[in-house]
């Protein structure tokens, strides 16, 4: 019982990072180029653990709290999304709410720390970020109301035993969600994270002035936000083979998650980045989607 | 087979959302281009019991006309016209998707007003073709471009078709007036390019415009 | 309720005490504040012990006033009204007598303490009175109180206008209410409240609920009434600020609710309506705060955005009690009501913090200020508890009422049919628009303000307030905090207040409710842990190594001034150019026109849309009007004698006719 709830945290602790490192290995294959190794996000944070760190003299306690709050709002999140089948840790009626805002609080705390550091490279980053952001969470909000409403449920542990994809509506709930999953995680066509250094980005510019224990901090928030939105749209594709079969669900959810990445990769190695004006349009499309999936769902 | 044709609808109505929503001509021009080939298919799945050879002649000359004419006609205006690309709204892309889920809720509750008759697994057919009906008019008053203009007639001509094809137990004249309106499109988009061609004489050089005088 | 009395009686008396003394500023200040400490201290008792017992305290006197009688009554929603306004009256009172010392050669500080206790007292009144006239005095004895204190600094001629238009708006609201009461007892028979009760038939009751919702709606500025509340809440003191913020714009609240519990089941347009404005309320609120340059002023929007949450929390109440579904009608009240505390809590917060800015740094303007973290760390931590809170963030009390206001609309969309589920939707859609955008405005009012380099002078040399105001805002940051871990215990013991209000019983529902907020207080108890548990693992890893400081990191651009910085005009534009539309921002933009650079400037100011495309048209035609009315007014008293003459034979004439 206890090893079938916390199942997800420990798979999204354990491969979380290995997305990334599959999502750089597809876009290198497009490239024609061997690419990073897959372990190299975990790499890359074993390398920052182990550094000092340098703050800027301008940065105050906010900018150390930044991801410390960050990862642990995440953390939260993924604490409320199971695996297939089984019961989240934290799980009750209305977690999905829990489960909105608690990315929401990430996300304060780590626009915050961009602007404490009183660079306007890391303003801009957050102001994007933010406004992105409002966007997107009708869409999130919507969407998940739209599966509660065919699941008959307010808990995301129920909703996503319940579901898997039968009808039209749920298609178009996972359109919506697959926009805010590359919206929120900073993915293309939003924002590339490959362009260090670029006025266009939003996530990669906010963390710029981190270092060492942060910077591995954040690096793994960001890792573990992937894994958790990730999870619960493969979560509301994949049909439950009952309780009992625990390894088995895992290891769907596993694969599904591995397939997500290919997929982001592809997306990413063949889409080019939206103009930031356009942005706005494609979220205001994804709640329109999902309005548009409630409103099916209510017949 | 009725969810078949529901996710027709679902599609039909999603292409009125990306019509309103998407800025490049070329791609609406697609999508309406979508839509035509859609609804030849949604006339077979309409009357999927009582398959006559007519349905396939209606089917057939809309999905063509709908699916490929049209559509050829509009890009050669552009090229002709050398048109600029954008949709000129008046209103916000944002705003006319928002508008365009406003549209598909004022639909579905004017079909559920409407007197009609309909087949079991058809209720999604009456919104979806409104909605389609009001994308339609919806362009042609909030885009500047008259080539958008243009496409906004062909929806709206689309969305009367798919009432014609469902709301009218036999298949009659309503339809084959519709298929009229088809060909009166056709006129118009050539009417559009002639205009085109037109507005580009007013903005040549004064001195140019001297010799064609001459 | 004699205890209520005696509670009253005292800040009533300290007020006139403080008047007395007025050429002595800091004494006056002791016996305003003090008075209003103690009384507020001991009227919490009797409100404490009747919301957690659930029982009825009334009195009723004989009183001269035609119609009028002196009937007060203390039952759970009044009581539940009371608390804040006792608990935010007091902490404000504190921070105020250490406010003021600033103007205490200038100005003659008794008498702001006497409108001051005038003010505290009248909104006590207002909550407790059962009689028509009774309460319409107490309401007016607010307005004017709240007038004269909103003009405290009445030499600046921003201060008058922002007062004036208080007064105009105020009395506009009373207008609609005279009419109501008018109606309610022509039906009742009498203007006592008790007889009020599901006294009306429709068409009449539905003309009484739009009264209210005009006339109590302009109190609590809901959009389209809402345009005194950013003139005057700037403009006041702060803690008058807080106060007219926190508790004030709330009797509007507490006078639409109680109007609903004497209508009685609501037709299901009415739910349709308050859900309605609520939301527009809520976004357009929150836009306008996103576009201002002017820290209260932004505050004030936001408190239009608070009361739209509340009135979306009552309009999903209204929609689940007129539709039958308890459930829903049940949590959208109290998550309305629970975020009428709140809201007096954080936002109470909010503007004492940017009064002790102003005071630090003289200056308002957003994008004059900067670092005042490293100056001023309780009050940055304090404002930054506030801004969590009131952004509807976990752990934080503004959680607790959006997740149920939330968690209703959600229950009844994804179960009922069209005509419940889309209001409903719309309104979780709304909420998580506001919800998405205050976060954005917060982290904007925050970030500029306290984080990063100071932009100006004055906010390079400001200093921390003087400990009696720091010590307000710290209680009310950390009733914020605590509050939002006893989401268990606070929602279930609103059973009586909410039950009074449907007329039927809400403890079972709350209760489970009160459960899944145990699970949130559960899940805010991890989040604690684990900050925790990082932090000392990140003390852990940097011990032993070297940690460095340095420049911010710039992209190699050595010598970054804090003119460079984003300011909050710039965070927020994306936005604000998204909304145009709606917000209707000037630009004016100078650029110098050589070919190498010079100085050039950039300018926005967003007024507000209501004030510019509704009321001034409207007041202007207005005075086109009356100025041909002018003829009739020559200030010659002959003429004045002879109207009066005119009217009085005309009187006499329709008597004996």
């Amino acid at each position: 019982m206890q090893t079938e709830a916390y199942m997800n945290l420990f798979l999204g602790l354990a491969f979380a990072p290995l997305l990334g490192g599959i999502i750089n290995r597809i876009k290198a294959a497009f490239a024609g180029r061997t690419g990073q190794p897959l372990l190299q996000q975990y790499y890359d944070m074993y390398k920052n653990i182990r550094k000092g760190a340098v703050y800027s003299r301008t940065t105050s306690w906010l900018f150390r709290a930044g991801p410390i709050v960050g990862l642990a709002s995440v953390l939260i999140a993924l604490a409320l999304v199971p695996v297939n089948g089984s019961t989240a840790p934290l799980a009750f009626t209305g977690d999905l709410i829990l489960f909105a805002y608690a990315l929401g609080l990430m996300r304060f705390f780590t626009v915050l720390a961009a602007l404490d550091t009183g660079s306007s490279f890391e303003g801009m980053g957050a102001s994007r970020e933010v406004f992105f952001s409002a966007l997107a969470e009708p869409a999130l909000l919507l969407g998940l109301a739209t599966v509660a409403r065919r699941a008959g449920t307010l808990s995301l542990s129920e909703l996503l035993a319940a579901t898997s994809v039968t009808s039209p509506e749920l298609v178009l709930v996972l359109a919506a969600l697959g926009i805010v999953f590359l919206c929120e995680n900073a993915r293309i066509p939003f924002d590339d994270p490959n362009t260090h250094l670029e006025l266009t980005m939003i996530h990669e510019v906010m963390v710029l002035d981190h270092s060492g224990p942060d910077f591995a901090f954040i690096q793994y928030g960001a890792a573990l936000k992937v894994w958790v939105l990730g999870s619960v749209i493969v979560g509301l594709i994949l049909p439950v083979a009952g309780g009992k079969f625990l390894l088995l669900n895992s290891a769907a959810l596993l694969g599904c998650m591995f397939m997500l990445a290919v997929i982001v990769g592809i997306i990413e190695s063949t889409m080019a980045r939206l103009r930031l004006l356009r942005v706005p349009q494609l979220l205001v499309a994804a709640g329109a989607l999902s309005l548009f999936a409630f409103i099916l769902s209510m017949r | 087979m009725g969810s078949v044709l529901e996710t027709t609808m679902m599609l039909l109505i999603l292409s009125d959302m990306a019509l309103l929503g998407l800025s490049r001509l070329r791609t609406c021009i697609a999508v309406a281009s979508f839509q035509g080939m859609l609804l030849g298919v949604f006339t077979l799945l309409a009357h999927e019991q009582a398959l006559t050879p007519r349905i396939f002649l209606i089917a057939a000359v809309s999905f063509i006309l709908k699916g490929f004419v049209f559509p050829q006609l509009l890009r050669r205006s552009i090229r002709e016209a050398s048109a600029q690309n954008e949709m000129d709204p008046y209103v916000g892309y944002s705003m006319s998707v928002m508008a365009g889920m406003a549209m598909f809720g004022a639909a579905l509750w004017l079909g559920e007003q409407l007197p009609l008759t309909l087949a079991a697994g058809m209720h999604l057919v009456i919104p979806a073709a409104l909605t389609t009906v009001l994308t339609g008019l919806f362009l042609i008053i909030a885009r500047k471009n008259a080539l958008s203009q243009c496409l906004g007639f062909i929806i709206l001509e689309n969305g009367i078709y798919a009432i014609g094809i469902v709301s009218v137990v036999e298949i009659s004249v309503l339809v084959e007036i519709g298929i009229l309106l088809d060909a009166a499109v056709a006129v118009v988009v050539m009417g559009v390019a002639i205009f085109h061609i037109n507005r580009q004489f007013d903005h040549l050089d004064t001195d140019q415009l001297d010799s064609l005088k001459g | 309720m004699l205890l209520l009395l005696l509670a009253l009686g005292i800040i009533v008396i300290s007020g006139c005490g403080a008047l007395t003394v007025c050429t002595r500023p800091r004494l006056s200040s002791c016996i305003g504040a003090g008075g209003t400490v103690l009384g507020c201290a001991v009227g919490m008792i009797p409100a404490l012990e009747v919301l957690l017992q659930g029982t009825i305290q009334s009195l009723r006197c004989a009183w001269s006033m035609p119609c009028g009688s002196f009937f007060i009554e203390l039952d759970p929603l009044s009581a539940f009204f009371l608390l804040p306004v006792f608990l935010l009256s007091a902490l404000a009172a504190v921070y105020g007598g250490q406010y003021l010392m600033k103007y205490k050669d200038t100005k003659r500080l008794g008498v702001a303490w006497f409108f001051y206790t005038l003010l505290v007292a009248s909104m006590a009144m207002v909550c407790l009175a059962r009689n028509a006239v009774l309460f319409l005095i107490a309401w007016e004895i607010m307005a004017l109180a709240s007038f004269f204190l909103v003009a405290f600094e009445n030499e600046k001629a921003e201060v008058r206008r922002a007062s004036w238009i208080y007064m105009v708006a105020t009395h506009l609201g009373t207008a609609c209410l005279l009419p109501m009461f008018l109606i309610f007892g022509a039906h009742a028979g009498s203007l006592d409240f008790d007889r009020f009760a599901h006294s009306l038939p429709q068409p009449l009751a539905s003309i009484c609920f739009i009264l209210a919702l005009i006339g109590f709606g302009t109190k609590a500025g809901i959009i389209p009434f809402h345009v005194w509340l950013p003139e005057a809440h700037p403009a006041a003191p702060s803690h008058v600020s807080a106060l007219m913020s926190g508790i004030m714009i709330k009797t509007g609240i507490y006078g639409i609710v109680r109007m609903l519990a004497f209508l009685g089941m609501p037709a299901l347009w009415w739910g349709w309506l308050v859900l309605a404005i609520g939301i527009i309320s809520g976004v357009l609120g929150v836009l306008f705060a996103l576009a201002q340059h002017d820290l209260k002023g932004l505050l004030a929007y936001h408190s239009v955005e608070n009361i739209g949450i509340i009135m979306m929390g009552l309009g999903v109440g209204l929609i689940g009690w007129s539709a039958g579904v308890p459930s829903v009608a049940i949590l959208g009240m109290a998550g309305g009501l629970l975020h009428v505390v709140n809201h007096a809590m954080f936002k109470g917060l909010l503007f004492l913090g940017a009064g002790s800015v102003f005071q630090a740094a003289h200056t308002r303007e957003i994008d004059h200020l900067g670092g005042l973290i490293k100056k001023m760390p309780y009050t940055g931590a304090c404002f930054l508890i506030g801004a969590v809170a009131i952004s509807g963030l976990p752990p934080l009390n503004g959680f607790l009422s959006e997740f149920l206001i939330y968690l209703g609309s959600l229950r009844g969309a994804i179960s009922m049919g069209a005509d419940v589920a889309v209001p409903l939707i719309g309104a979780v859609a709304g909420l998580a628009l506001i919800g998405g955008l205050a976060a954005a405005c917060f982290t904007k009012a925050f970030g500029i303000v306290f984080l990063g380099e100071p932009r100006s002078q004055a906010a390079a040399n400001a200093h921390e307030s003087r400990p009696l105001m720091v010590a307000p805002m710290l209680l009310l940051a950390a009733g914020c905090l605590v509050a939002g871990f006893l989401g268990m215990y606070i929602v279930p013991a609103m059973s009586e207040v909410v039950s009074g209000i449907l007329g039927f019983d809400a403890g079972h529902e709350l209760k489970i409710a009160g459960g899944y907020l145990g699970s949130v207080t559960i899940a805010s108890i991890a989040l604690l842990l684990v900050v925790a548990c990082l932090t000392l693992l990140r003390r852990f890893l940097l011990s032993g190594k070297e940690v460095g400081s340095g420049a911010t990191w710039d992209c190699g651009y050595a010598a970054p001034s804090s003119r460079m910085q984003y300011s909050a005009s710039s965070f927020a534009q994306p936005i604000t150019d998204l909304f145009k539309m709606v917000l209707r921002t000037e630009k004016r933009l100078q650029l110098s026109e050589q070919y190498f650079p010079a100085a050039g400037a950039f300018k926005t100011h967003t007024l507000d849309a209501g004030f510019e495309k509704i009321y001034r048209p409207l007041f202007e035609g207005a005075k086109c009007l009356f100025a041909r009315c002018a003829v009739l007014q020559h200030g010659s008293m002959h003429l004045y004698v002879l109207y009066i003459v005119i009217t009085l034979l005309g009187l006499l004439v329709w008597l004996v006719r």
